[in-house]
């Protein structure tokens, strides 16, 4: 990749030229996503950088929209209701969609290609044609819950979104597990079970923790989907329902405020902590399995 | 070897074998049983209910029961308006929907096909009490008793026999009109002897006593009927024959019959309430969408509508959703175009760094491809805003005058530009993970064999390329038919999908049936393409992060 000493004139050019292609390409992912940062701590609140923020002027800076986040009772209950919906909706994809992997990746399998087809389906569908199904549904199913259940109306309307949640995570769990899967030693489990140990001890003791890193980071997928979501809880949640992406897609399509600068800074905080996450858990299932770090 | 082989337990090692098979593959299914279950009823029930939608026309035939089967004999090219006896099921039919308040919803559906029937439907439900009386009034001066509750009610309540299938079909009758099971506990039985008498005004009691005792929870004992059941009982006594008749108020029924009260002509009542009702188009309008299932949604989803000669087109101004469906495509197409030339530099730049440096610029990569869409939209609405960073730096340069500030956002460029970036990774990766087993050495032969720089990308490098394109772009293509809310947001009037005009009918104007055919016809785009995936690709070479 490095240069040859022997290049020609044209070749340096063009070397060079598609190295700074290749910046500003790179600059053009990033960009975005870090211009908003130091927009967040504006003290005034316009959307781009004031003259005092250009001078470094602390004056020019402020933690107000902070403020206004923490003490917003809008934006707080966005805050509660996103912390609610998607941990719930996450261990339900993960303790069903992790239990189906196992059972998908044992060798004699009947339909396993329509099985599969309809695990994965969420993925596939667009957003909102999922959206639109479930509208209809899930409105049933809500007053059905209402008036033959008697629930309660806020709790019906948690349950309908939580559901419709974590079956959306779900497909990101099939994927990650069963390619943990892949290259699990099943002579591990016959040896547990040659020592005696039952399928649920053979299960938690030799299984779980190896496929573990897998597990952890198909349940941050699924998290983050919920914790991203906003077209279904649009449709299928009411207003005391709105998570976090709902308050700010309101929020960008009625009034945009700065504060939704804030809340984007500290998601994107959350998203680095995520992806760090991740890769460490993918390199430390790779090291286990014995394959070389990717 | 005529013994076949025994297994330690005695039985035959093939029918062991099988019998260990079978459990296997039960044990998985038992583990994929619970997850199947859950998305069967969470996601692919509200899919199929979507799907179903899309066709399902039961509104019609469901508020106006007795109107759709005497209207299906009526031929538009015979006769201007239908017949009086059309005109009479209709006044039944709407008596009671205007009491349940369903004609409204009805006139609603039916305005989306020929404009104006909501109007018309809303306002001759509150005429229809004054044709009610033309009868009602005259026989309560006959006898005041006509105006009492209790005395319809001995009159029409069982003494001896019911007439159950009457009871059953009233039931029906309203339960599909309020779509609630009416169900509940009825005091109230159909008199056999009245129901061959009298049957039209035992039909229309029958049906006010269930929806008194199951809507308004009261007893219909002691209730007073609604007025239409006067003239009911006008038309009846015009041909009963009460000779054999001795029940309950038989000499008040001989008074009327006698007195031959006037009855409301229905054809001219409903002139009155609205001319309209006097030309064929809500009559057309009713024949044509009257059946259980119907095209229209999906016509009106392609530009076309349903009418009484048969499919047509829409009149030009009406005509959106094809310039809709080819903007989606044709900005998808562009979304696409430009990820493969802002991608391809880059998977190939990752592809040929050394390890550690193609480690460090992926996450580059990965950050935005793990940042929420939301966060990613809202930077892009601060940076292309007139007042916004891009148009800040572009005057502070100079290029741009400030009274010239470029208008970047709520139209096309915007969408094309935010959805670019978005969607961007989704390109990358599959180009990356593509290229990053085609063998360096193949350049390096070509190029010892006397190839341009060029002619070796060209001929040899790009073509071992291109399964990771055709992977990016269909994954990106089916990402960005599907765009919801990026569009939304940036996009304007000029820069929205298809996906925005469903969310505009679903939340807006209420048009589910066409939100739920333009999502199967976005549903079935999308499966066609996976489907293509499938074969080029392979689903199970989806991989994440």
């Amino acid at each position: 990749m490095s240069l040859p000493i022997y290049a020609t004139t044209g070749q340096r050019i063009w070397y060079y030229s598609f190295r700074v292609i290749c910046g500003l390409i790179f600059f053009f992912l990033v960009a975005p996503i870090v211009v908003v940062m130091p927009l967040s701590f504006n003290a005034q609140d316009f959307f781009t950088f004031t003259p005092e923020m250009l001078r470094l002027d602390p004056a020019g800076y402020s933690l107000k929209h902070y403020e206004d986040f923490f003490t917003n009772p809008q934006w707080q209950l966005a805050m509660k209701n996103s912390l609610i919906i998607a941990p719930i909706a996450t261990i339900i994809s993960v303790s069903l969609g992790t239990l189906a992997a196992i059972g998908l990746s044992q060798s004699h399998v009947p339909f396993k290609g329509t099985i599969m087809a309809i695990l994965i389906s969420p993925m596939i569908v667009p957003l909102i044609i999922s959206a639109t199904g479930m509208f209809f549904f899930y409105s049933s199913l809500g007053n059905w819950m209402e008036n033959t259940l008697g629930l309660d109306k806020g709790f019906v309307g948690y349950v309908k979104v939580i559901l419709a949640h974590a079956v959306l995570g779900i497909p990101f769990v099939i994927i990650t597990v069963t390619a943990t899967l892949v290259g699990f030693d099943r002579s591990l489990t016959r040896a547990a079970a040659n020592m005696g140990a039952g399928p649920v001890t053979t299960f938690f003791r030799v299984q779980m923790p190896l496929i573990l890193p897998g597990v952890i980071s198909g349940g941050l997928f699924a998290f983050i989907t919920s914790f991203d979501e906003v077209v279904v809880v649009l449709f299928v949640g009411s207003a005391s329902q709105k998570t976090l992406p709902w308050q700010m897609f309101i929020g960008l399509r009625e009034q945009i405020s700065p504060t939704i600068l804030a809340v984007a800074t500290i998601l994107v905080v959350i998203s680095i902590a995520l992806l760090t996450t991740v890769e460490l858990l993918r390199r430390r299932s790779e090291r286990l399995r014995g394959m070389s770090p990717g | 070897m005529a013994d076949a082989m025994i297994a330690a337990d005695g039985t035959p090692l093939k029918r062991s074998l099988a019998r260990a098979l079978r459990r296997q593959k039960l044990r998985a299914l038992a583990l994929v049983a619970p997850l199947l279950l859950f998305v069967l009823i969470t996601f692919i029930i509200p899919i199929g209910s979507m799907l179903f939608r899309s066709v399902e026309n039961e509104m019609v035939s469901n508020t106006l029961p007795y109107t759709v089967e005497s209207l299906a004999s009526w031929d538009s090219s015979q006769s201007e308006i239908p017949s009086e006896d059309v005109f009479e099921a209709m006044f039944f039919d709407m008596f009671i929907a205007a009491e349940a308040k369903r004609h409204t919803r009805l006139g609603t559906r039916l305005n989306y096909e020929t404009t104006g029937l909501s109007s018309l439907f809303r306002q001759s439900g509150r005429q229809l009490d004054d044709v009610a009386d033309i009868s009602y009034e005259p026989l309560e001066d006959l006898d005041a008793a006509w105006d009492e509750g209790e005395t319809w009610y001995a009159l029409m309540n069982a003494r001896g026999a019911a007439d159950d299938d009457l009871m059953y079909a009233q039931r029906t009758r309203v339960a599909q009109l309020t779509d609630d099971p009416a169900s509940g506990p009825v005091n109230f039985a159909p008199d056999a002897e009245i129901a061959t008498l009298l049957p039209l005004a035992m039909r229309e009691y029958t049906a006010w006593a269930i929806y008194t005792a199951v809507q308004d929870e009261r007893d219909p004992a002691t209730r007073d009927p609604w007025e239409s059941v006067a003239p009911a009982l006008l038309i009846d006594l015009k041909t009963a024959d009460l000779t054999g008749y001795s029940g309950p108020s038989a000499d008040m029924l001989r008074t009327a019959q006698a007195a031959d009260l006037p009855i409301a002509n229905f054809t001219t009542a409903f002139a009155e309430m609205d001319e309209d009702w006097a030309t064929s188009v809500p009559w057309e309008t009713l024949q044509t969408h009257s059946g259980k299932f119907t095209s229209g949604y999906f016509l009106n989803a392609v530009d076309a509508q349903k009418t009484a000669d048969g499919p047509a087109w829409q009149p030009e101004n009406k005509q959106i959703m094809a310039t809709l469906f080819v903007r989606t495509i044709w900005m998808s197409l562009l979304i696409m175009v430009s990820c493969i030339l802002l991608g391809y530099p880059i998977a190939w730049l990752l592809a040929n760094l050394p390890m550690r440096q193609a480690n460090l610029l992926l996450i580059l990569v990965l950050l935005p491809f793990w940042t929420s869409l939301l966060v990613r939209t809202s930077a892009w609405k601060v940076l292309l805003q007139q007042q916004g960073v891009i148009n800040d730096v572009l005057v502070w340069i100079g290029l741009v005058a400030d009274d010239g500030r470029l208008i970047m956002i709520n139209n096309q460029f915007g969408t094309i530009i935010s959805m670019t970036h978005i969607l961007l990774p989704f390109m990358i990766l599959p180009m990356y993970s593509v290229m990053q087993t085609i063998q360096p050495t193949y350049l390096r032969a070509a190029k010892s064999l006397g190839a341009t720089n060029w002619t070796a990308f060209w001929r040899v490098y790009f073509p071992q390329s291109v399964p990771g394109i055709g992977a990016g772009c269909i994954l990106v293509f089916i990402l960005s038919i599907g765009y919801y809310i990026t569009p939304e947001i940036v996009g304007g009037t000029k820069g929205v999908f298809i996906s925005n005009r469903i969310a505009y009918h679903i939340s807006s104007s209420l048009n589910w049936g066409l939100a739920a055919a333009l999502g199967s016809i976005l549903l079935a785009a999308v499966l066609v393409l996976y489907w293509a995936y499938d074969k080029i690709v392979g689903i199970d070479n989806v991989k994440l992060g």
